[in-house]
């Protein structure tokens, strides 16, 4: 048995006529110590997928088994990356953590919740921002809190829903590498959504596209066969992480070209360069 | 110059930006914008306001003519010319017994604000060497367990703006006390909204004469014993009920509509009810509670006036009332000078309330 099954998920927002089903027959299975990264378009439904992992919403069919029990709210074994980070904007960064520490562990004195969130301050380098508000942090900066808020919880699996979506490149690399060293250190099992292939191909063991809803549905899987640590640059020139990437953009466009092709009404298309295209895929 | 910079950023926060136009006209060098910015700030809103005293004025003296010319008609016509002739020298003899009753001219307004000033002081003197006097009395009177000498004498127009302060505060603060927790739980509870809903509606707008009627019934049975006097009670009452509904439906609209995102980030860390409440939708939900306070408190400013004339409780509105009954010859000039000091000291109400509303608010993207 796994330690995270989904079984034929499906998934429906809205009532009636205005029912639209987001996700179809969604199977996945991730086993212990995984660390498995799921690409997809915006909008295709990840962000449900994550949050029925989660326990924040439940699956209209289908089942969320979590070592075997099935998935009923939320818990503090599933930590969760939010997607806009979500930290509270009135507390500081110690707050936000401590917040989540003191519901961690109950039974522990202020003065070990305090020590734990010092710990996981310094971890995600934020020492000398400590006291500070989010207003007063870069982007990478409220994405580290975020990321020390999820950890110091010690969660058995963490969940991360699109982390470094809205941070510039440099400080996107930057963070992988960190998320990827605290991983590392005791190979919790990990869940990535992204819609960066090369960040999943750099990041995951395991990289499967999600089909783009509604009606989304999980593609096959691309197992990512590189020895860690993993250094970018040389896996620039890796035979297999060349394959691996191109297989799984080719995969992700001929997605598209078949909904291109499948729409009987016609679009009026906004005036893309080819250059944004082709980000769309980095 | 670290100084001057907070000093701006304060005047801002506190909406009184205009203010740094005549601080740059003094520190800082100018430029062209400057001086656009300097005359749009400050030069058109002081021509503006010489333009409304000036409008003002001539209305005020042509109203004047009117009633003048109609006194005098009417003398002729009820007591022969002789008598028309008599007034019309009266009248412009400036004699007080003969005076056209109109609106008073900007120039009568300030005199009667420096008489107002001046009527103070006497009073204030007064009451200083009335304590003085009776201080011993007193000492002894309080020994012996009876009650002390109070000062019974009428009240100036600095003290009837203390009172009707006092009254609107004891009022605000009945009101918050009221519809913030009330909001709370409204805002709470989906069940509670739905069934409060028709009670703030109907509620809502009714006027402030009908509250001070309800809450005199009430009061006044319930004070049948004490010999106290109740109209201050009645009208702090009236003020705070009348007022209290716009910070309820702020306060139910900013906890029933916490951000998604916070309430989603209160399940993933499992919060307590209480935690949550606390930690998460009341922060959240600040900035519109104080909105809402803003406007309560607005409103009891304007209604106070209205109700403490009702009421005869003692305040500007009350003043108000005495004067237009009394009806001396300055009393117009009055009446103006207490519409001023109103709509001032509603200003400064409104610009305190700005001021910590701005400070318990924040950006959602701040965070994002
Ligand atoms: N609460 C909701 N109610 C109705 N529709 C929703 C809701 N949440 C998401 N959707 C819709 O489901 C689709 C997938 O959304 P989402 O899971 O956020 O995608 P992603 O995270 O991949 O960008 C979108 O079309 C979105 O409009
Ligand atoms: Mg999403």
């Amino acid at each position: 048995m796994a330690y995270l099954e989904l079984n034929n998920i499906h998934k429906t927002y809205g009532q009636g006529d205005n029912a639209t089903e987001v996700l179809s027959n969604i199977n996945l299975s991730i086993e212990e110590g995984e660390f498995v990264a799921i690409v997809g378009f915006t909008g295709s439904g990840k962000t449900t997928l994550v949050n029925l992992i989660n326990g924040l919403i439940e699956p209209t069919k289908g089942e969320v088994l979590f070592k075997g029990q099935p998935v009923q709210g939320t818990s503090h074994e599933r930590g969760v990356i939010f997607q806009n980070y979500s930290l509270l904007p009135w507390l500081t960064v110690a707050q936000n953590v401590f917040m989540a520490v003191k519901e961690a562990f109950p039974k522990k004195s202020k003065k070990e919740l305090n020590e734990i969130v010092e710990q996981y301050v310094e971890m995600v380098s934020l020492t000398p921002a400590i006291n500070k508000r989010p207003k007063e942090l870069s982007g990478g900066m409220r994405q580290r809190v975020a990321v020390a808020r999820a950890l110091a919880m010690k969660p058995e699996m963490i969940i991360m829903d699109e982390p470094l979506g809205a941070l510039d490149a440099l400080t996107r690399g930057n963070l992988q590498d960190e998320i990827l060293n605290i991983w590392g250190k005791d190979r919790r099992t990990a869940l990535l959504i992204t819609n960066d292939v090369d960040e999943g191909i750099y990041m995951a063991d395991r990289i499967i596209p999600l089909r783009p809803g509604p009606n989304a549905t999980l593609g096959p899987e691309f197992k990512i066969d590189i020895e860690r640590p993993r250094d970018k640059t040389e896996m620039n020139d890796n035979a297999n992480f060349k394959e691996t990437r191109n297989a799984i953009i080719e995969y992700l466009m001929d997605i598209g070209d078949e909904r291109k092709s499948q729409a009987k009404q016609e679009f009026v298309l906004p005036e893309l360069s080819p250059k944004d295209f082709v980000n769309q895929f980095k | 110059m670290k100084q001057s910079i907070t000093l701006g950023k304060v005047t801002k926060f506190m909406g009184l930006g205009f203010l740094n136009t005549f601080k740059d006209l003094f520190t800082g060098k100018l430029e062209k914008e400057d001086y656009i910015n300097f005359l749009r700030k400050s030069v058109v809103p002081l021509a503006s306001i010489l333009l409304f005293i000036g409008l003002w004025h001539l209305g005020a003296k042509s109203l004047y003519n009117t009633e003048a010319e109609f006194k005098i008609e009417k003398a002729l016509k009820d007591q022969g010319p002789e008598a028309a002739e008599a007034m019309r020298a009266c009248i412009a003899s400036g004699d007080t017994s003969c005076q056209p009753n109109t609106l008073p001219s900007p120039s009568q307004v300030w005199t009667s604000y420096k008489s107002l000033l001046k009527d103070h002081r006497i009073i204030k003197a007064d009451k200083l060497a009335f304590a003085e006097k009776t201080a011993a009395l007193n000492e002894k009177r309080v020994a012996a367990g009876k009650d002390a000498i109070t000062y019974t004498g009428r009240p100036s127009f600095v003290d009837q703006i203390f009172r009707s302060l006092r009254t609107v505060f004891a009022g605000f603060l009945l009101a918050l006390l009221i519809a913030v927790p009330l909001g709370i739980f409204i805002g709470l509870s989906p069940t509670l909204k739905s069934s409060f809903n028709w009670f703030i509606q109907i509620f809502k707008p009714v006027s402030p004469v009908v509250w001070y009627l309800l809450v005199f019934m009430i009061v006044k049975t319930l004070l049948i014993d004490s010999n106290e006097d109740s109209s201050f009670t009645i009208s702090f009452i009236s003020v705070g009920l009348c007022s209290m509904w716009a910070t309820l439906v702020n306060t139910a609209m900013g906890v029933s509509s916490v951000d998604k995102d916070y309430i989603n980030v209160a399940k993933v860390l499992k919060l307590g009810s209480f935690q949550k409440i606390f930690k998460v939708v009341l922060p959240s939900s600040l900035p519109l509670i104080f909105t809402g306070l803003k406007i309560t408190l607005s409103v009891a400013w304007m209604v106070l006036i209205a109700i403490e004339l009702l009421a005869q409780s003692p305040g500007l509105g009350l003043f108000v009332w005495e004067e237009f009954q009394n009806g001396a010859n300055d009393s117009n000039a009055k009446i103006i000078v207490a519409m001023f000091v109103i709509g001032i000291i509603g200003f400064l109400l409104d610009r305190l309330m700005l001021t910590i509303q701005n400070a318990v608010s924040f950006d959602k993207t701040d965070a994002i």
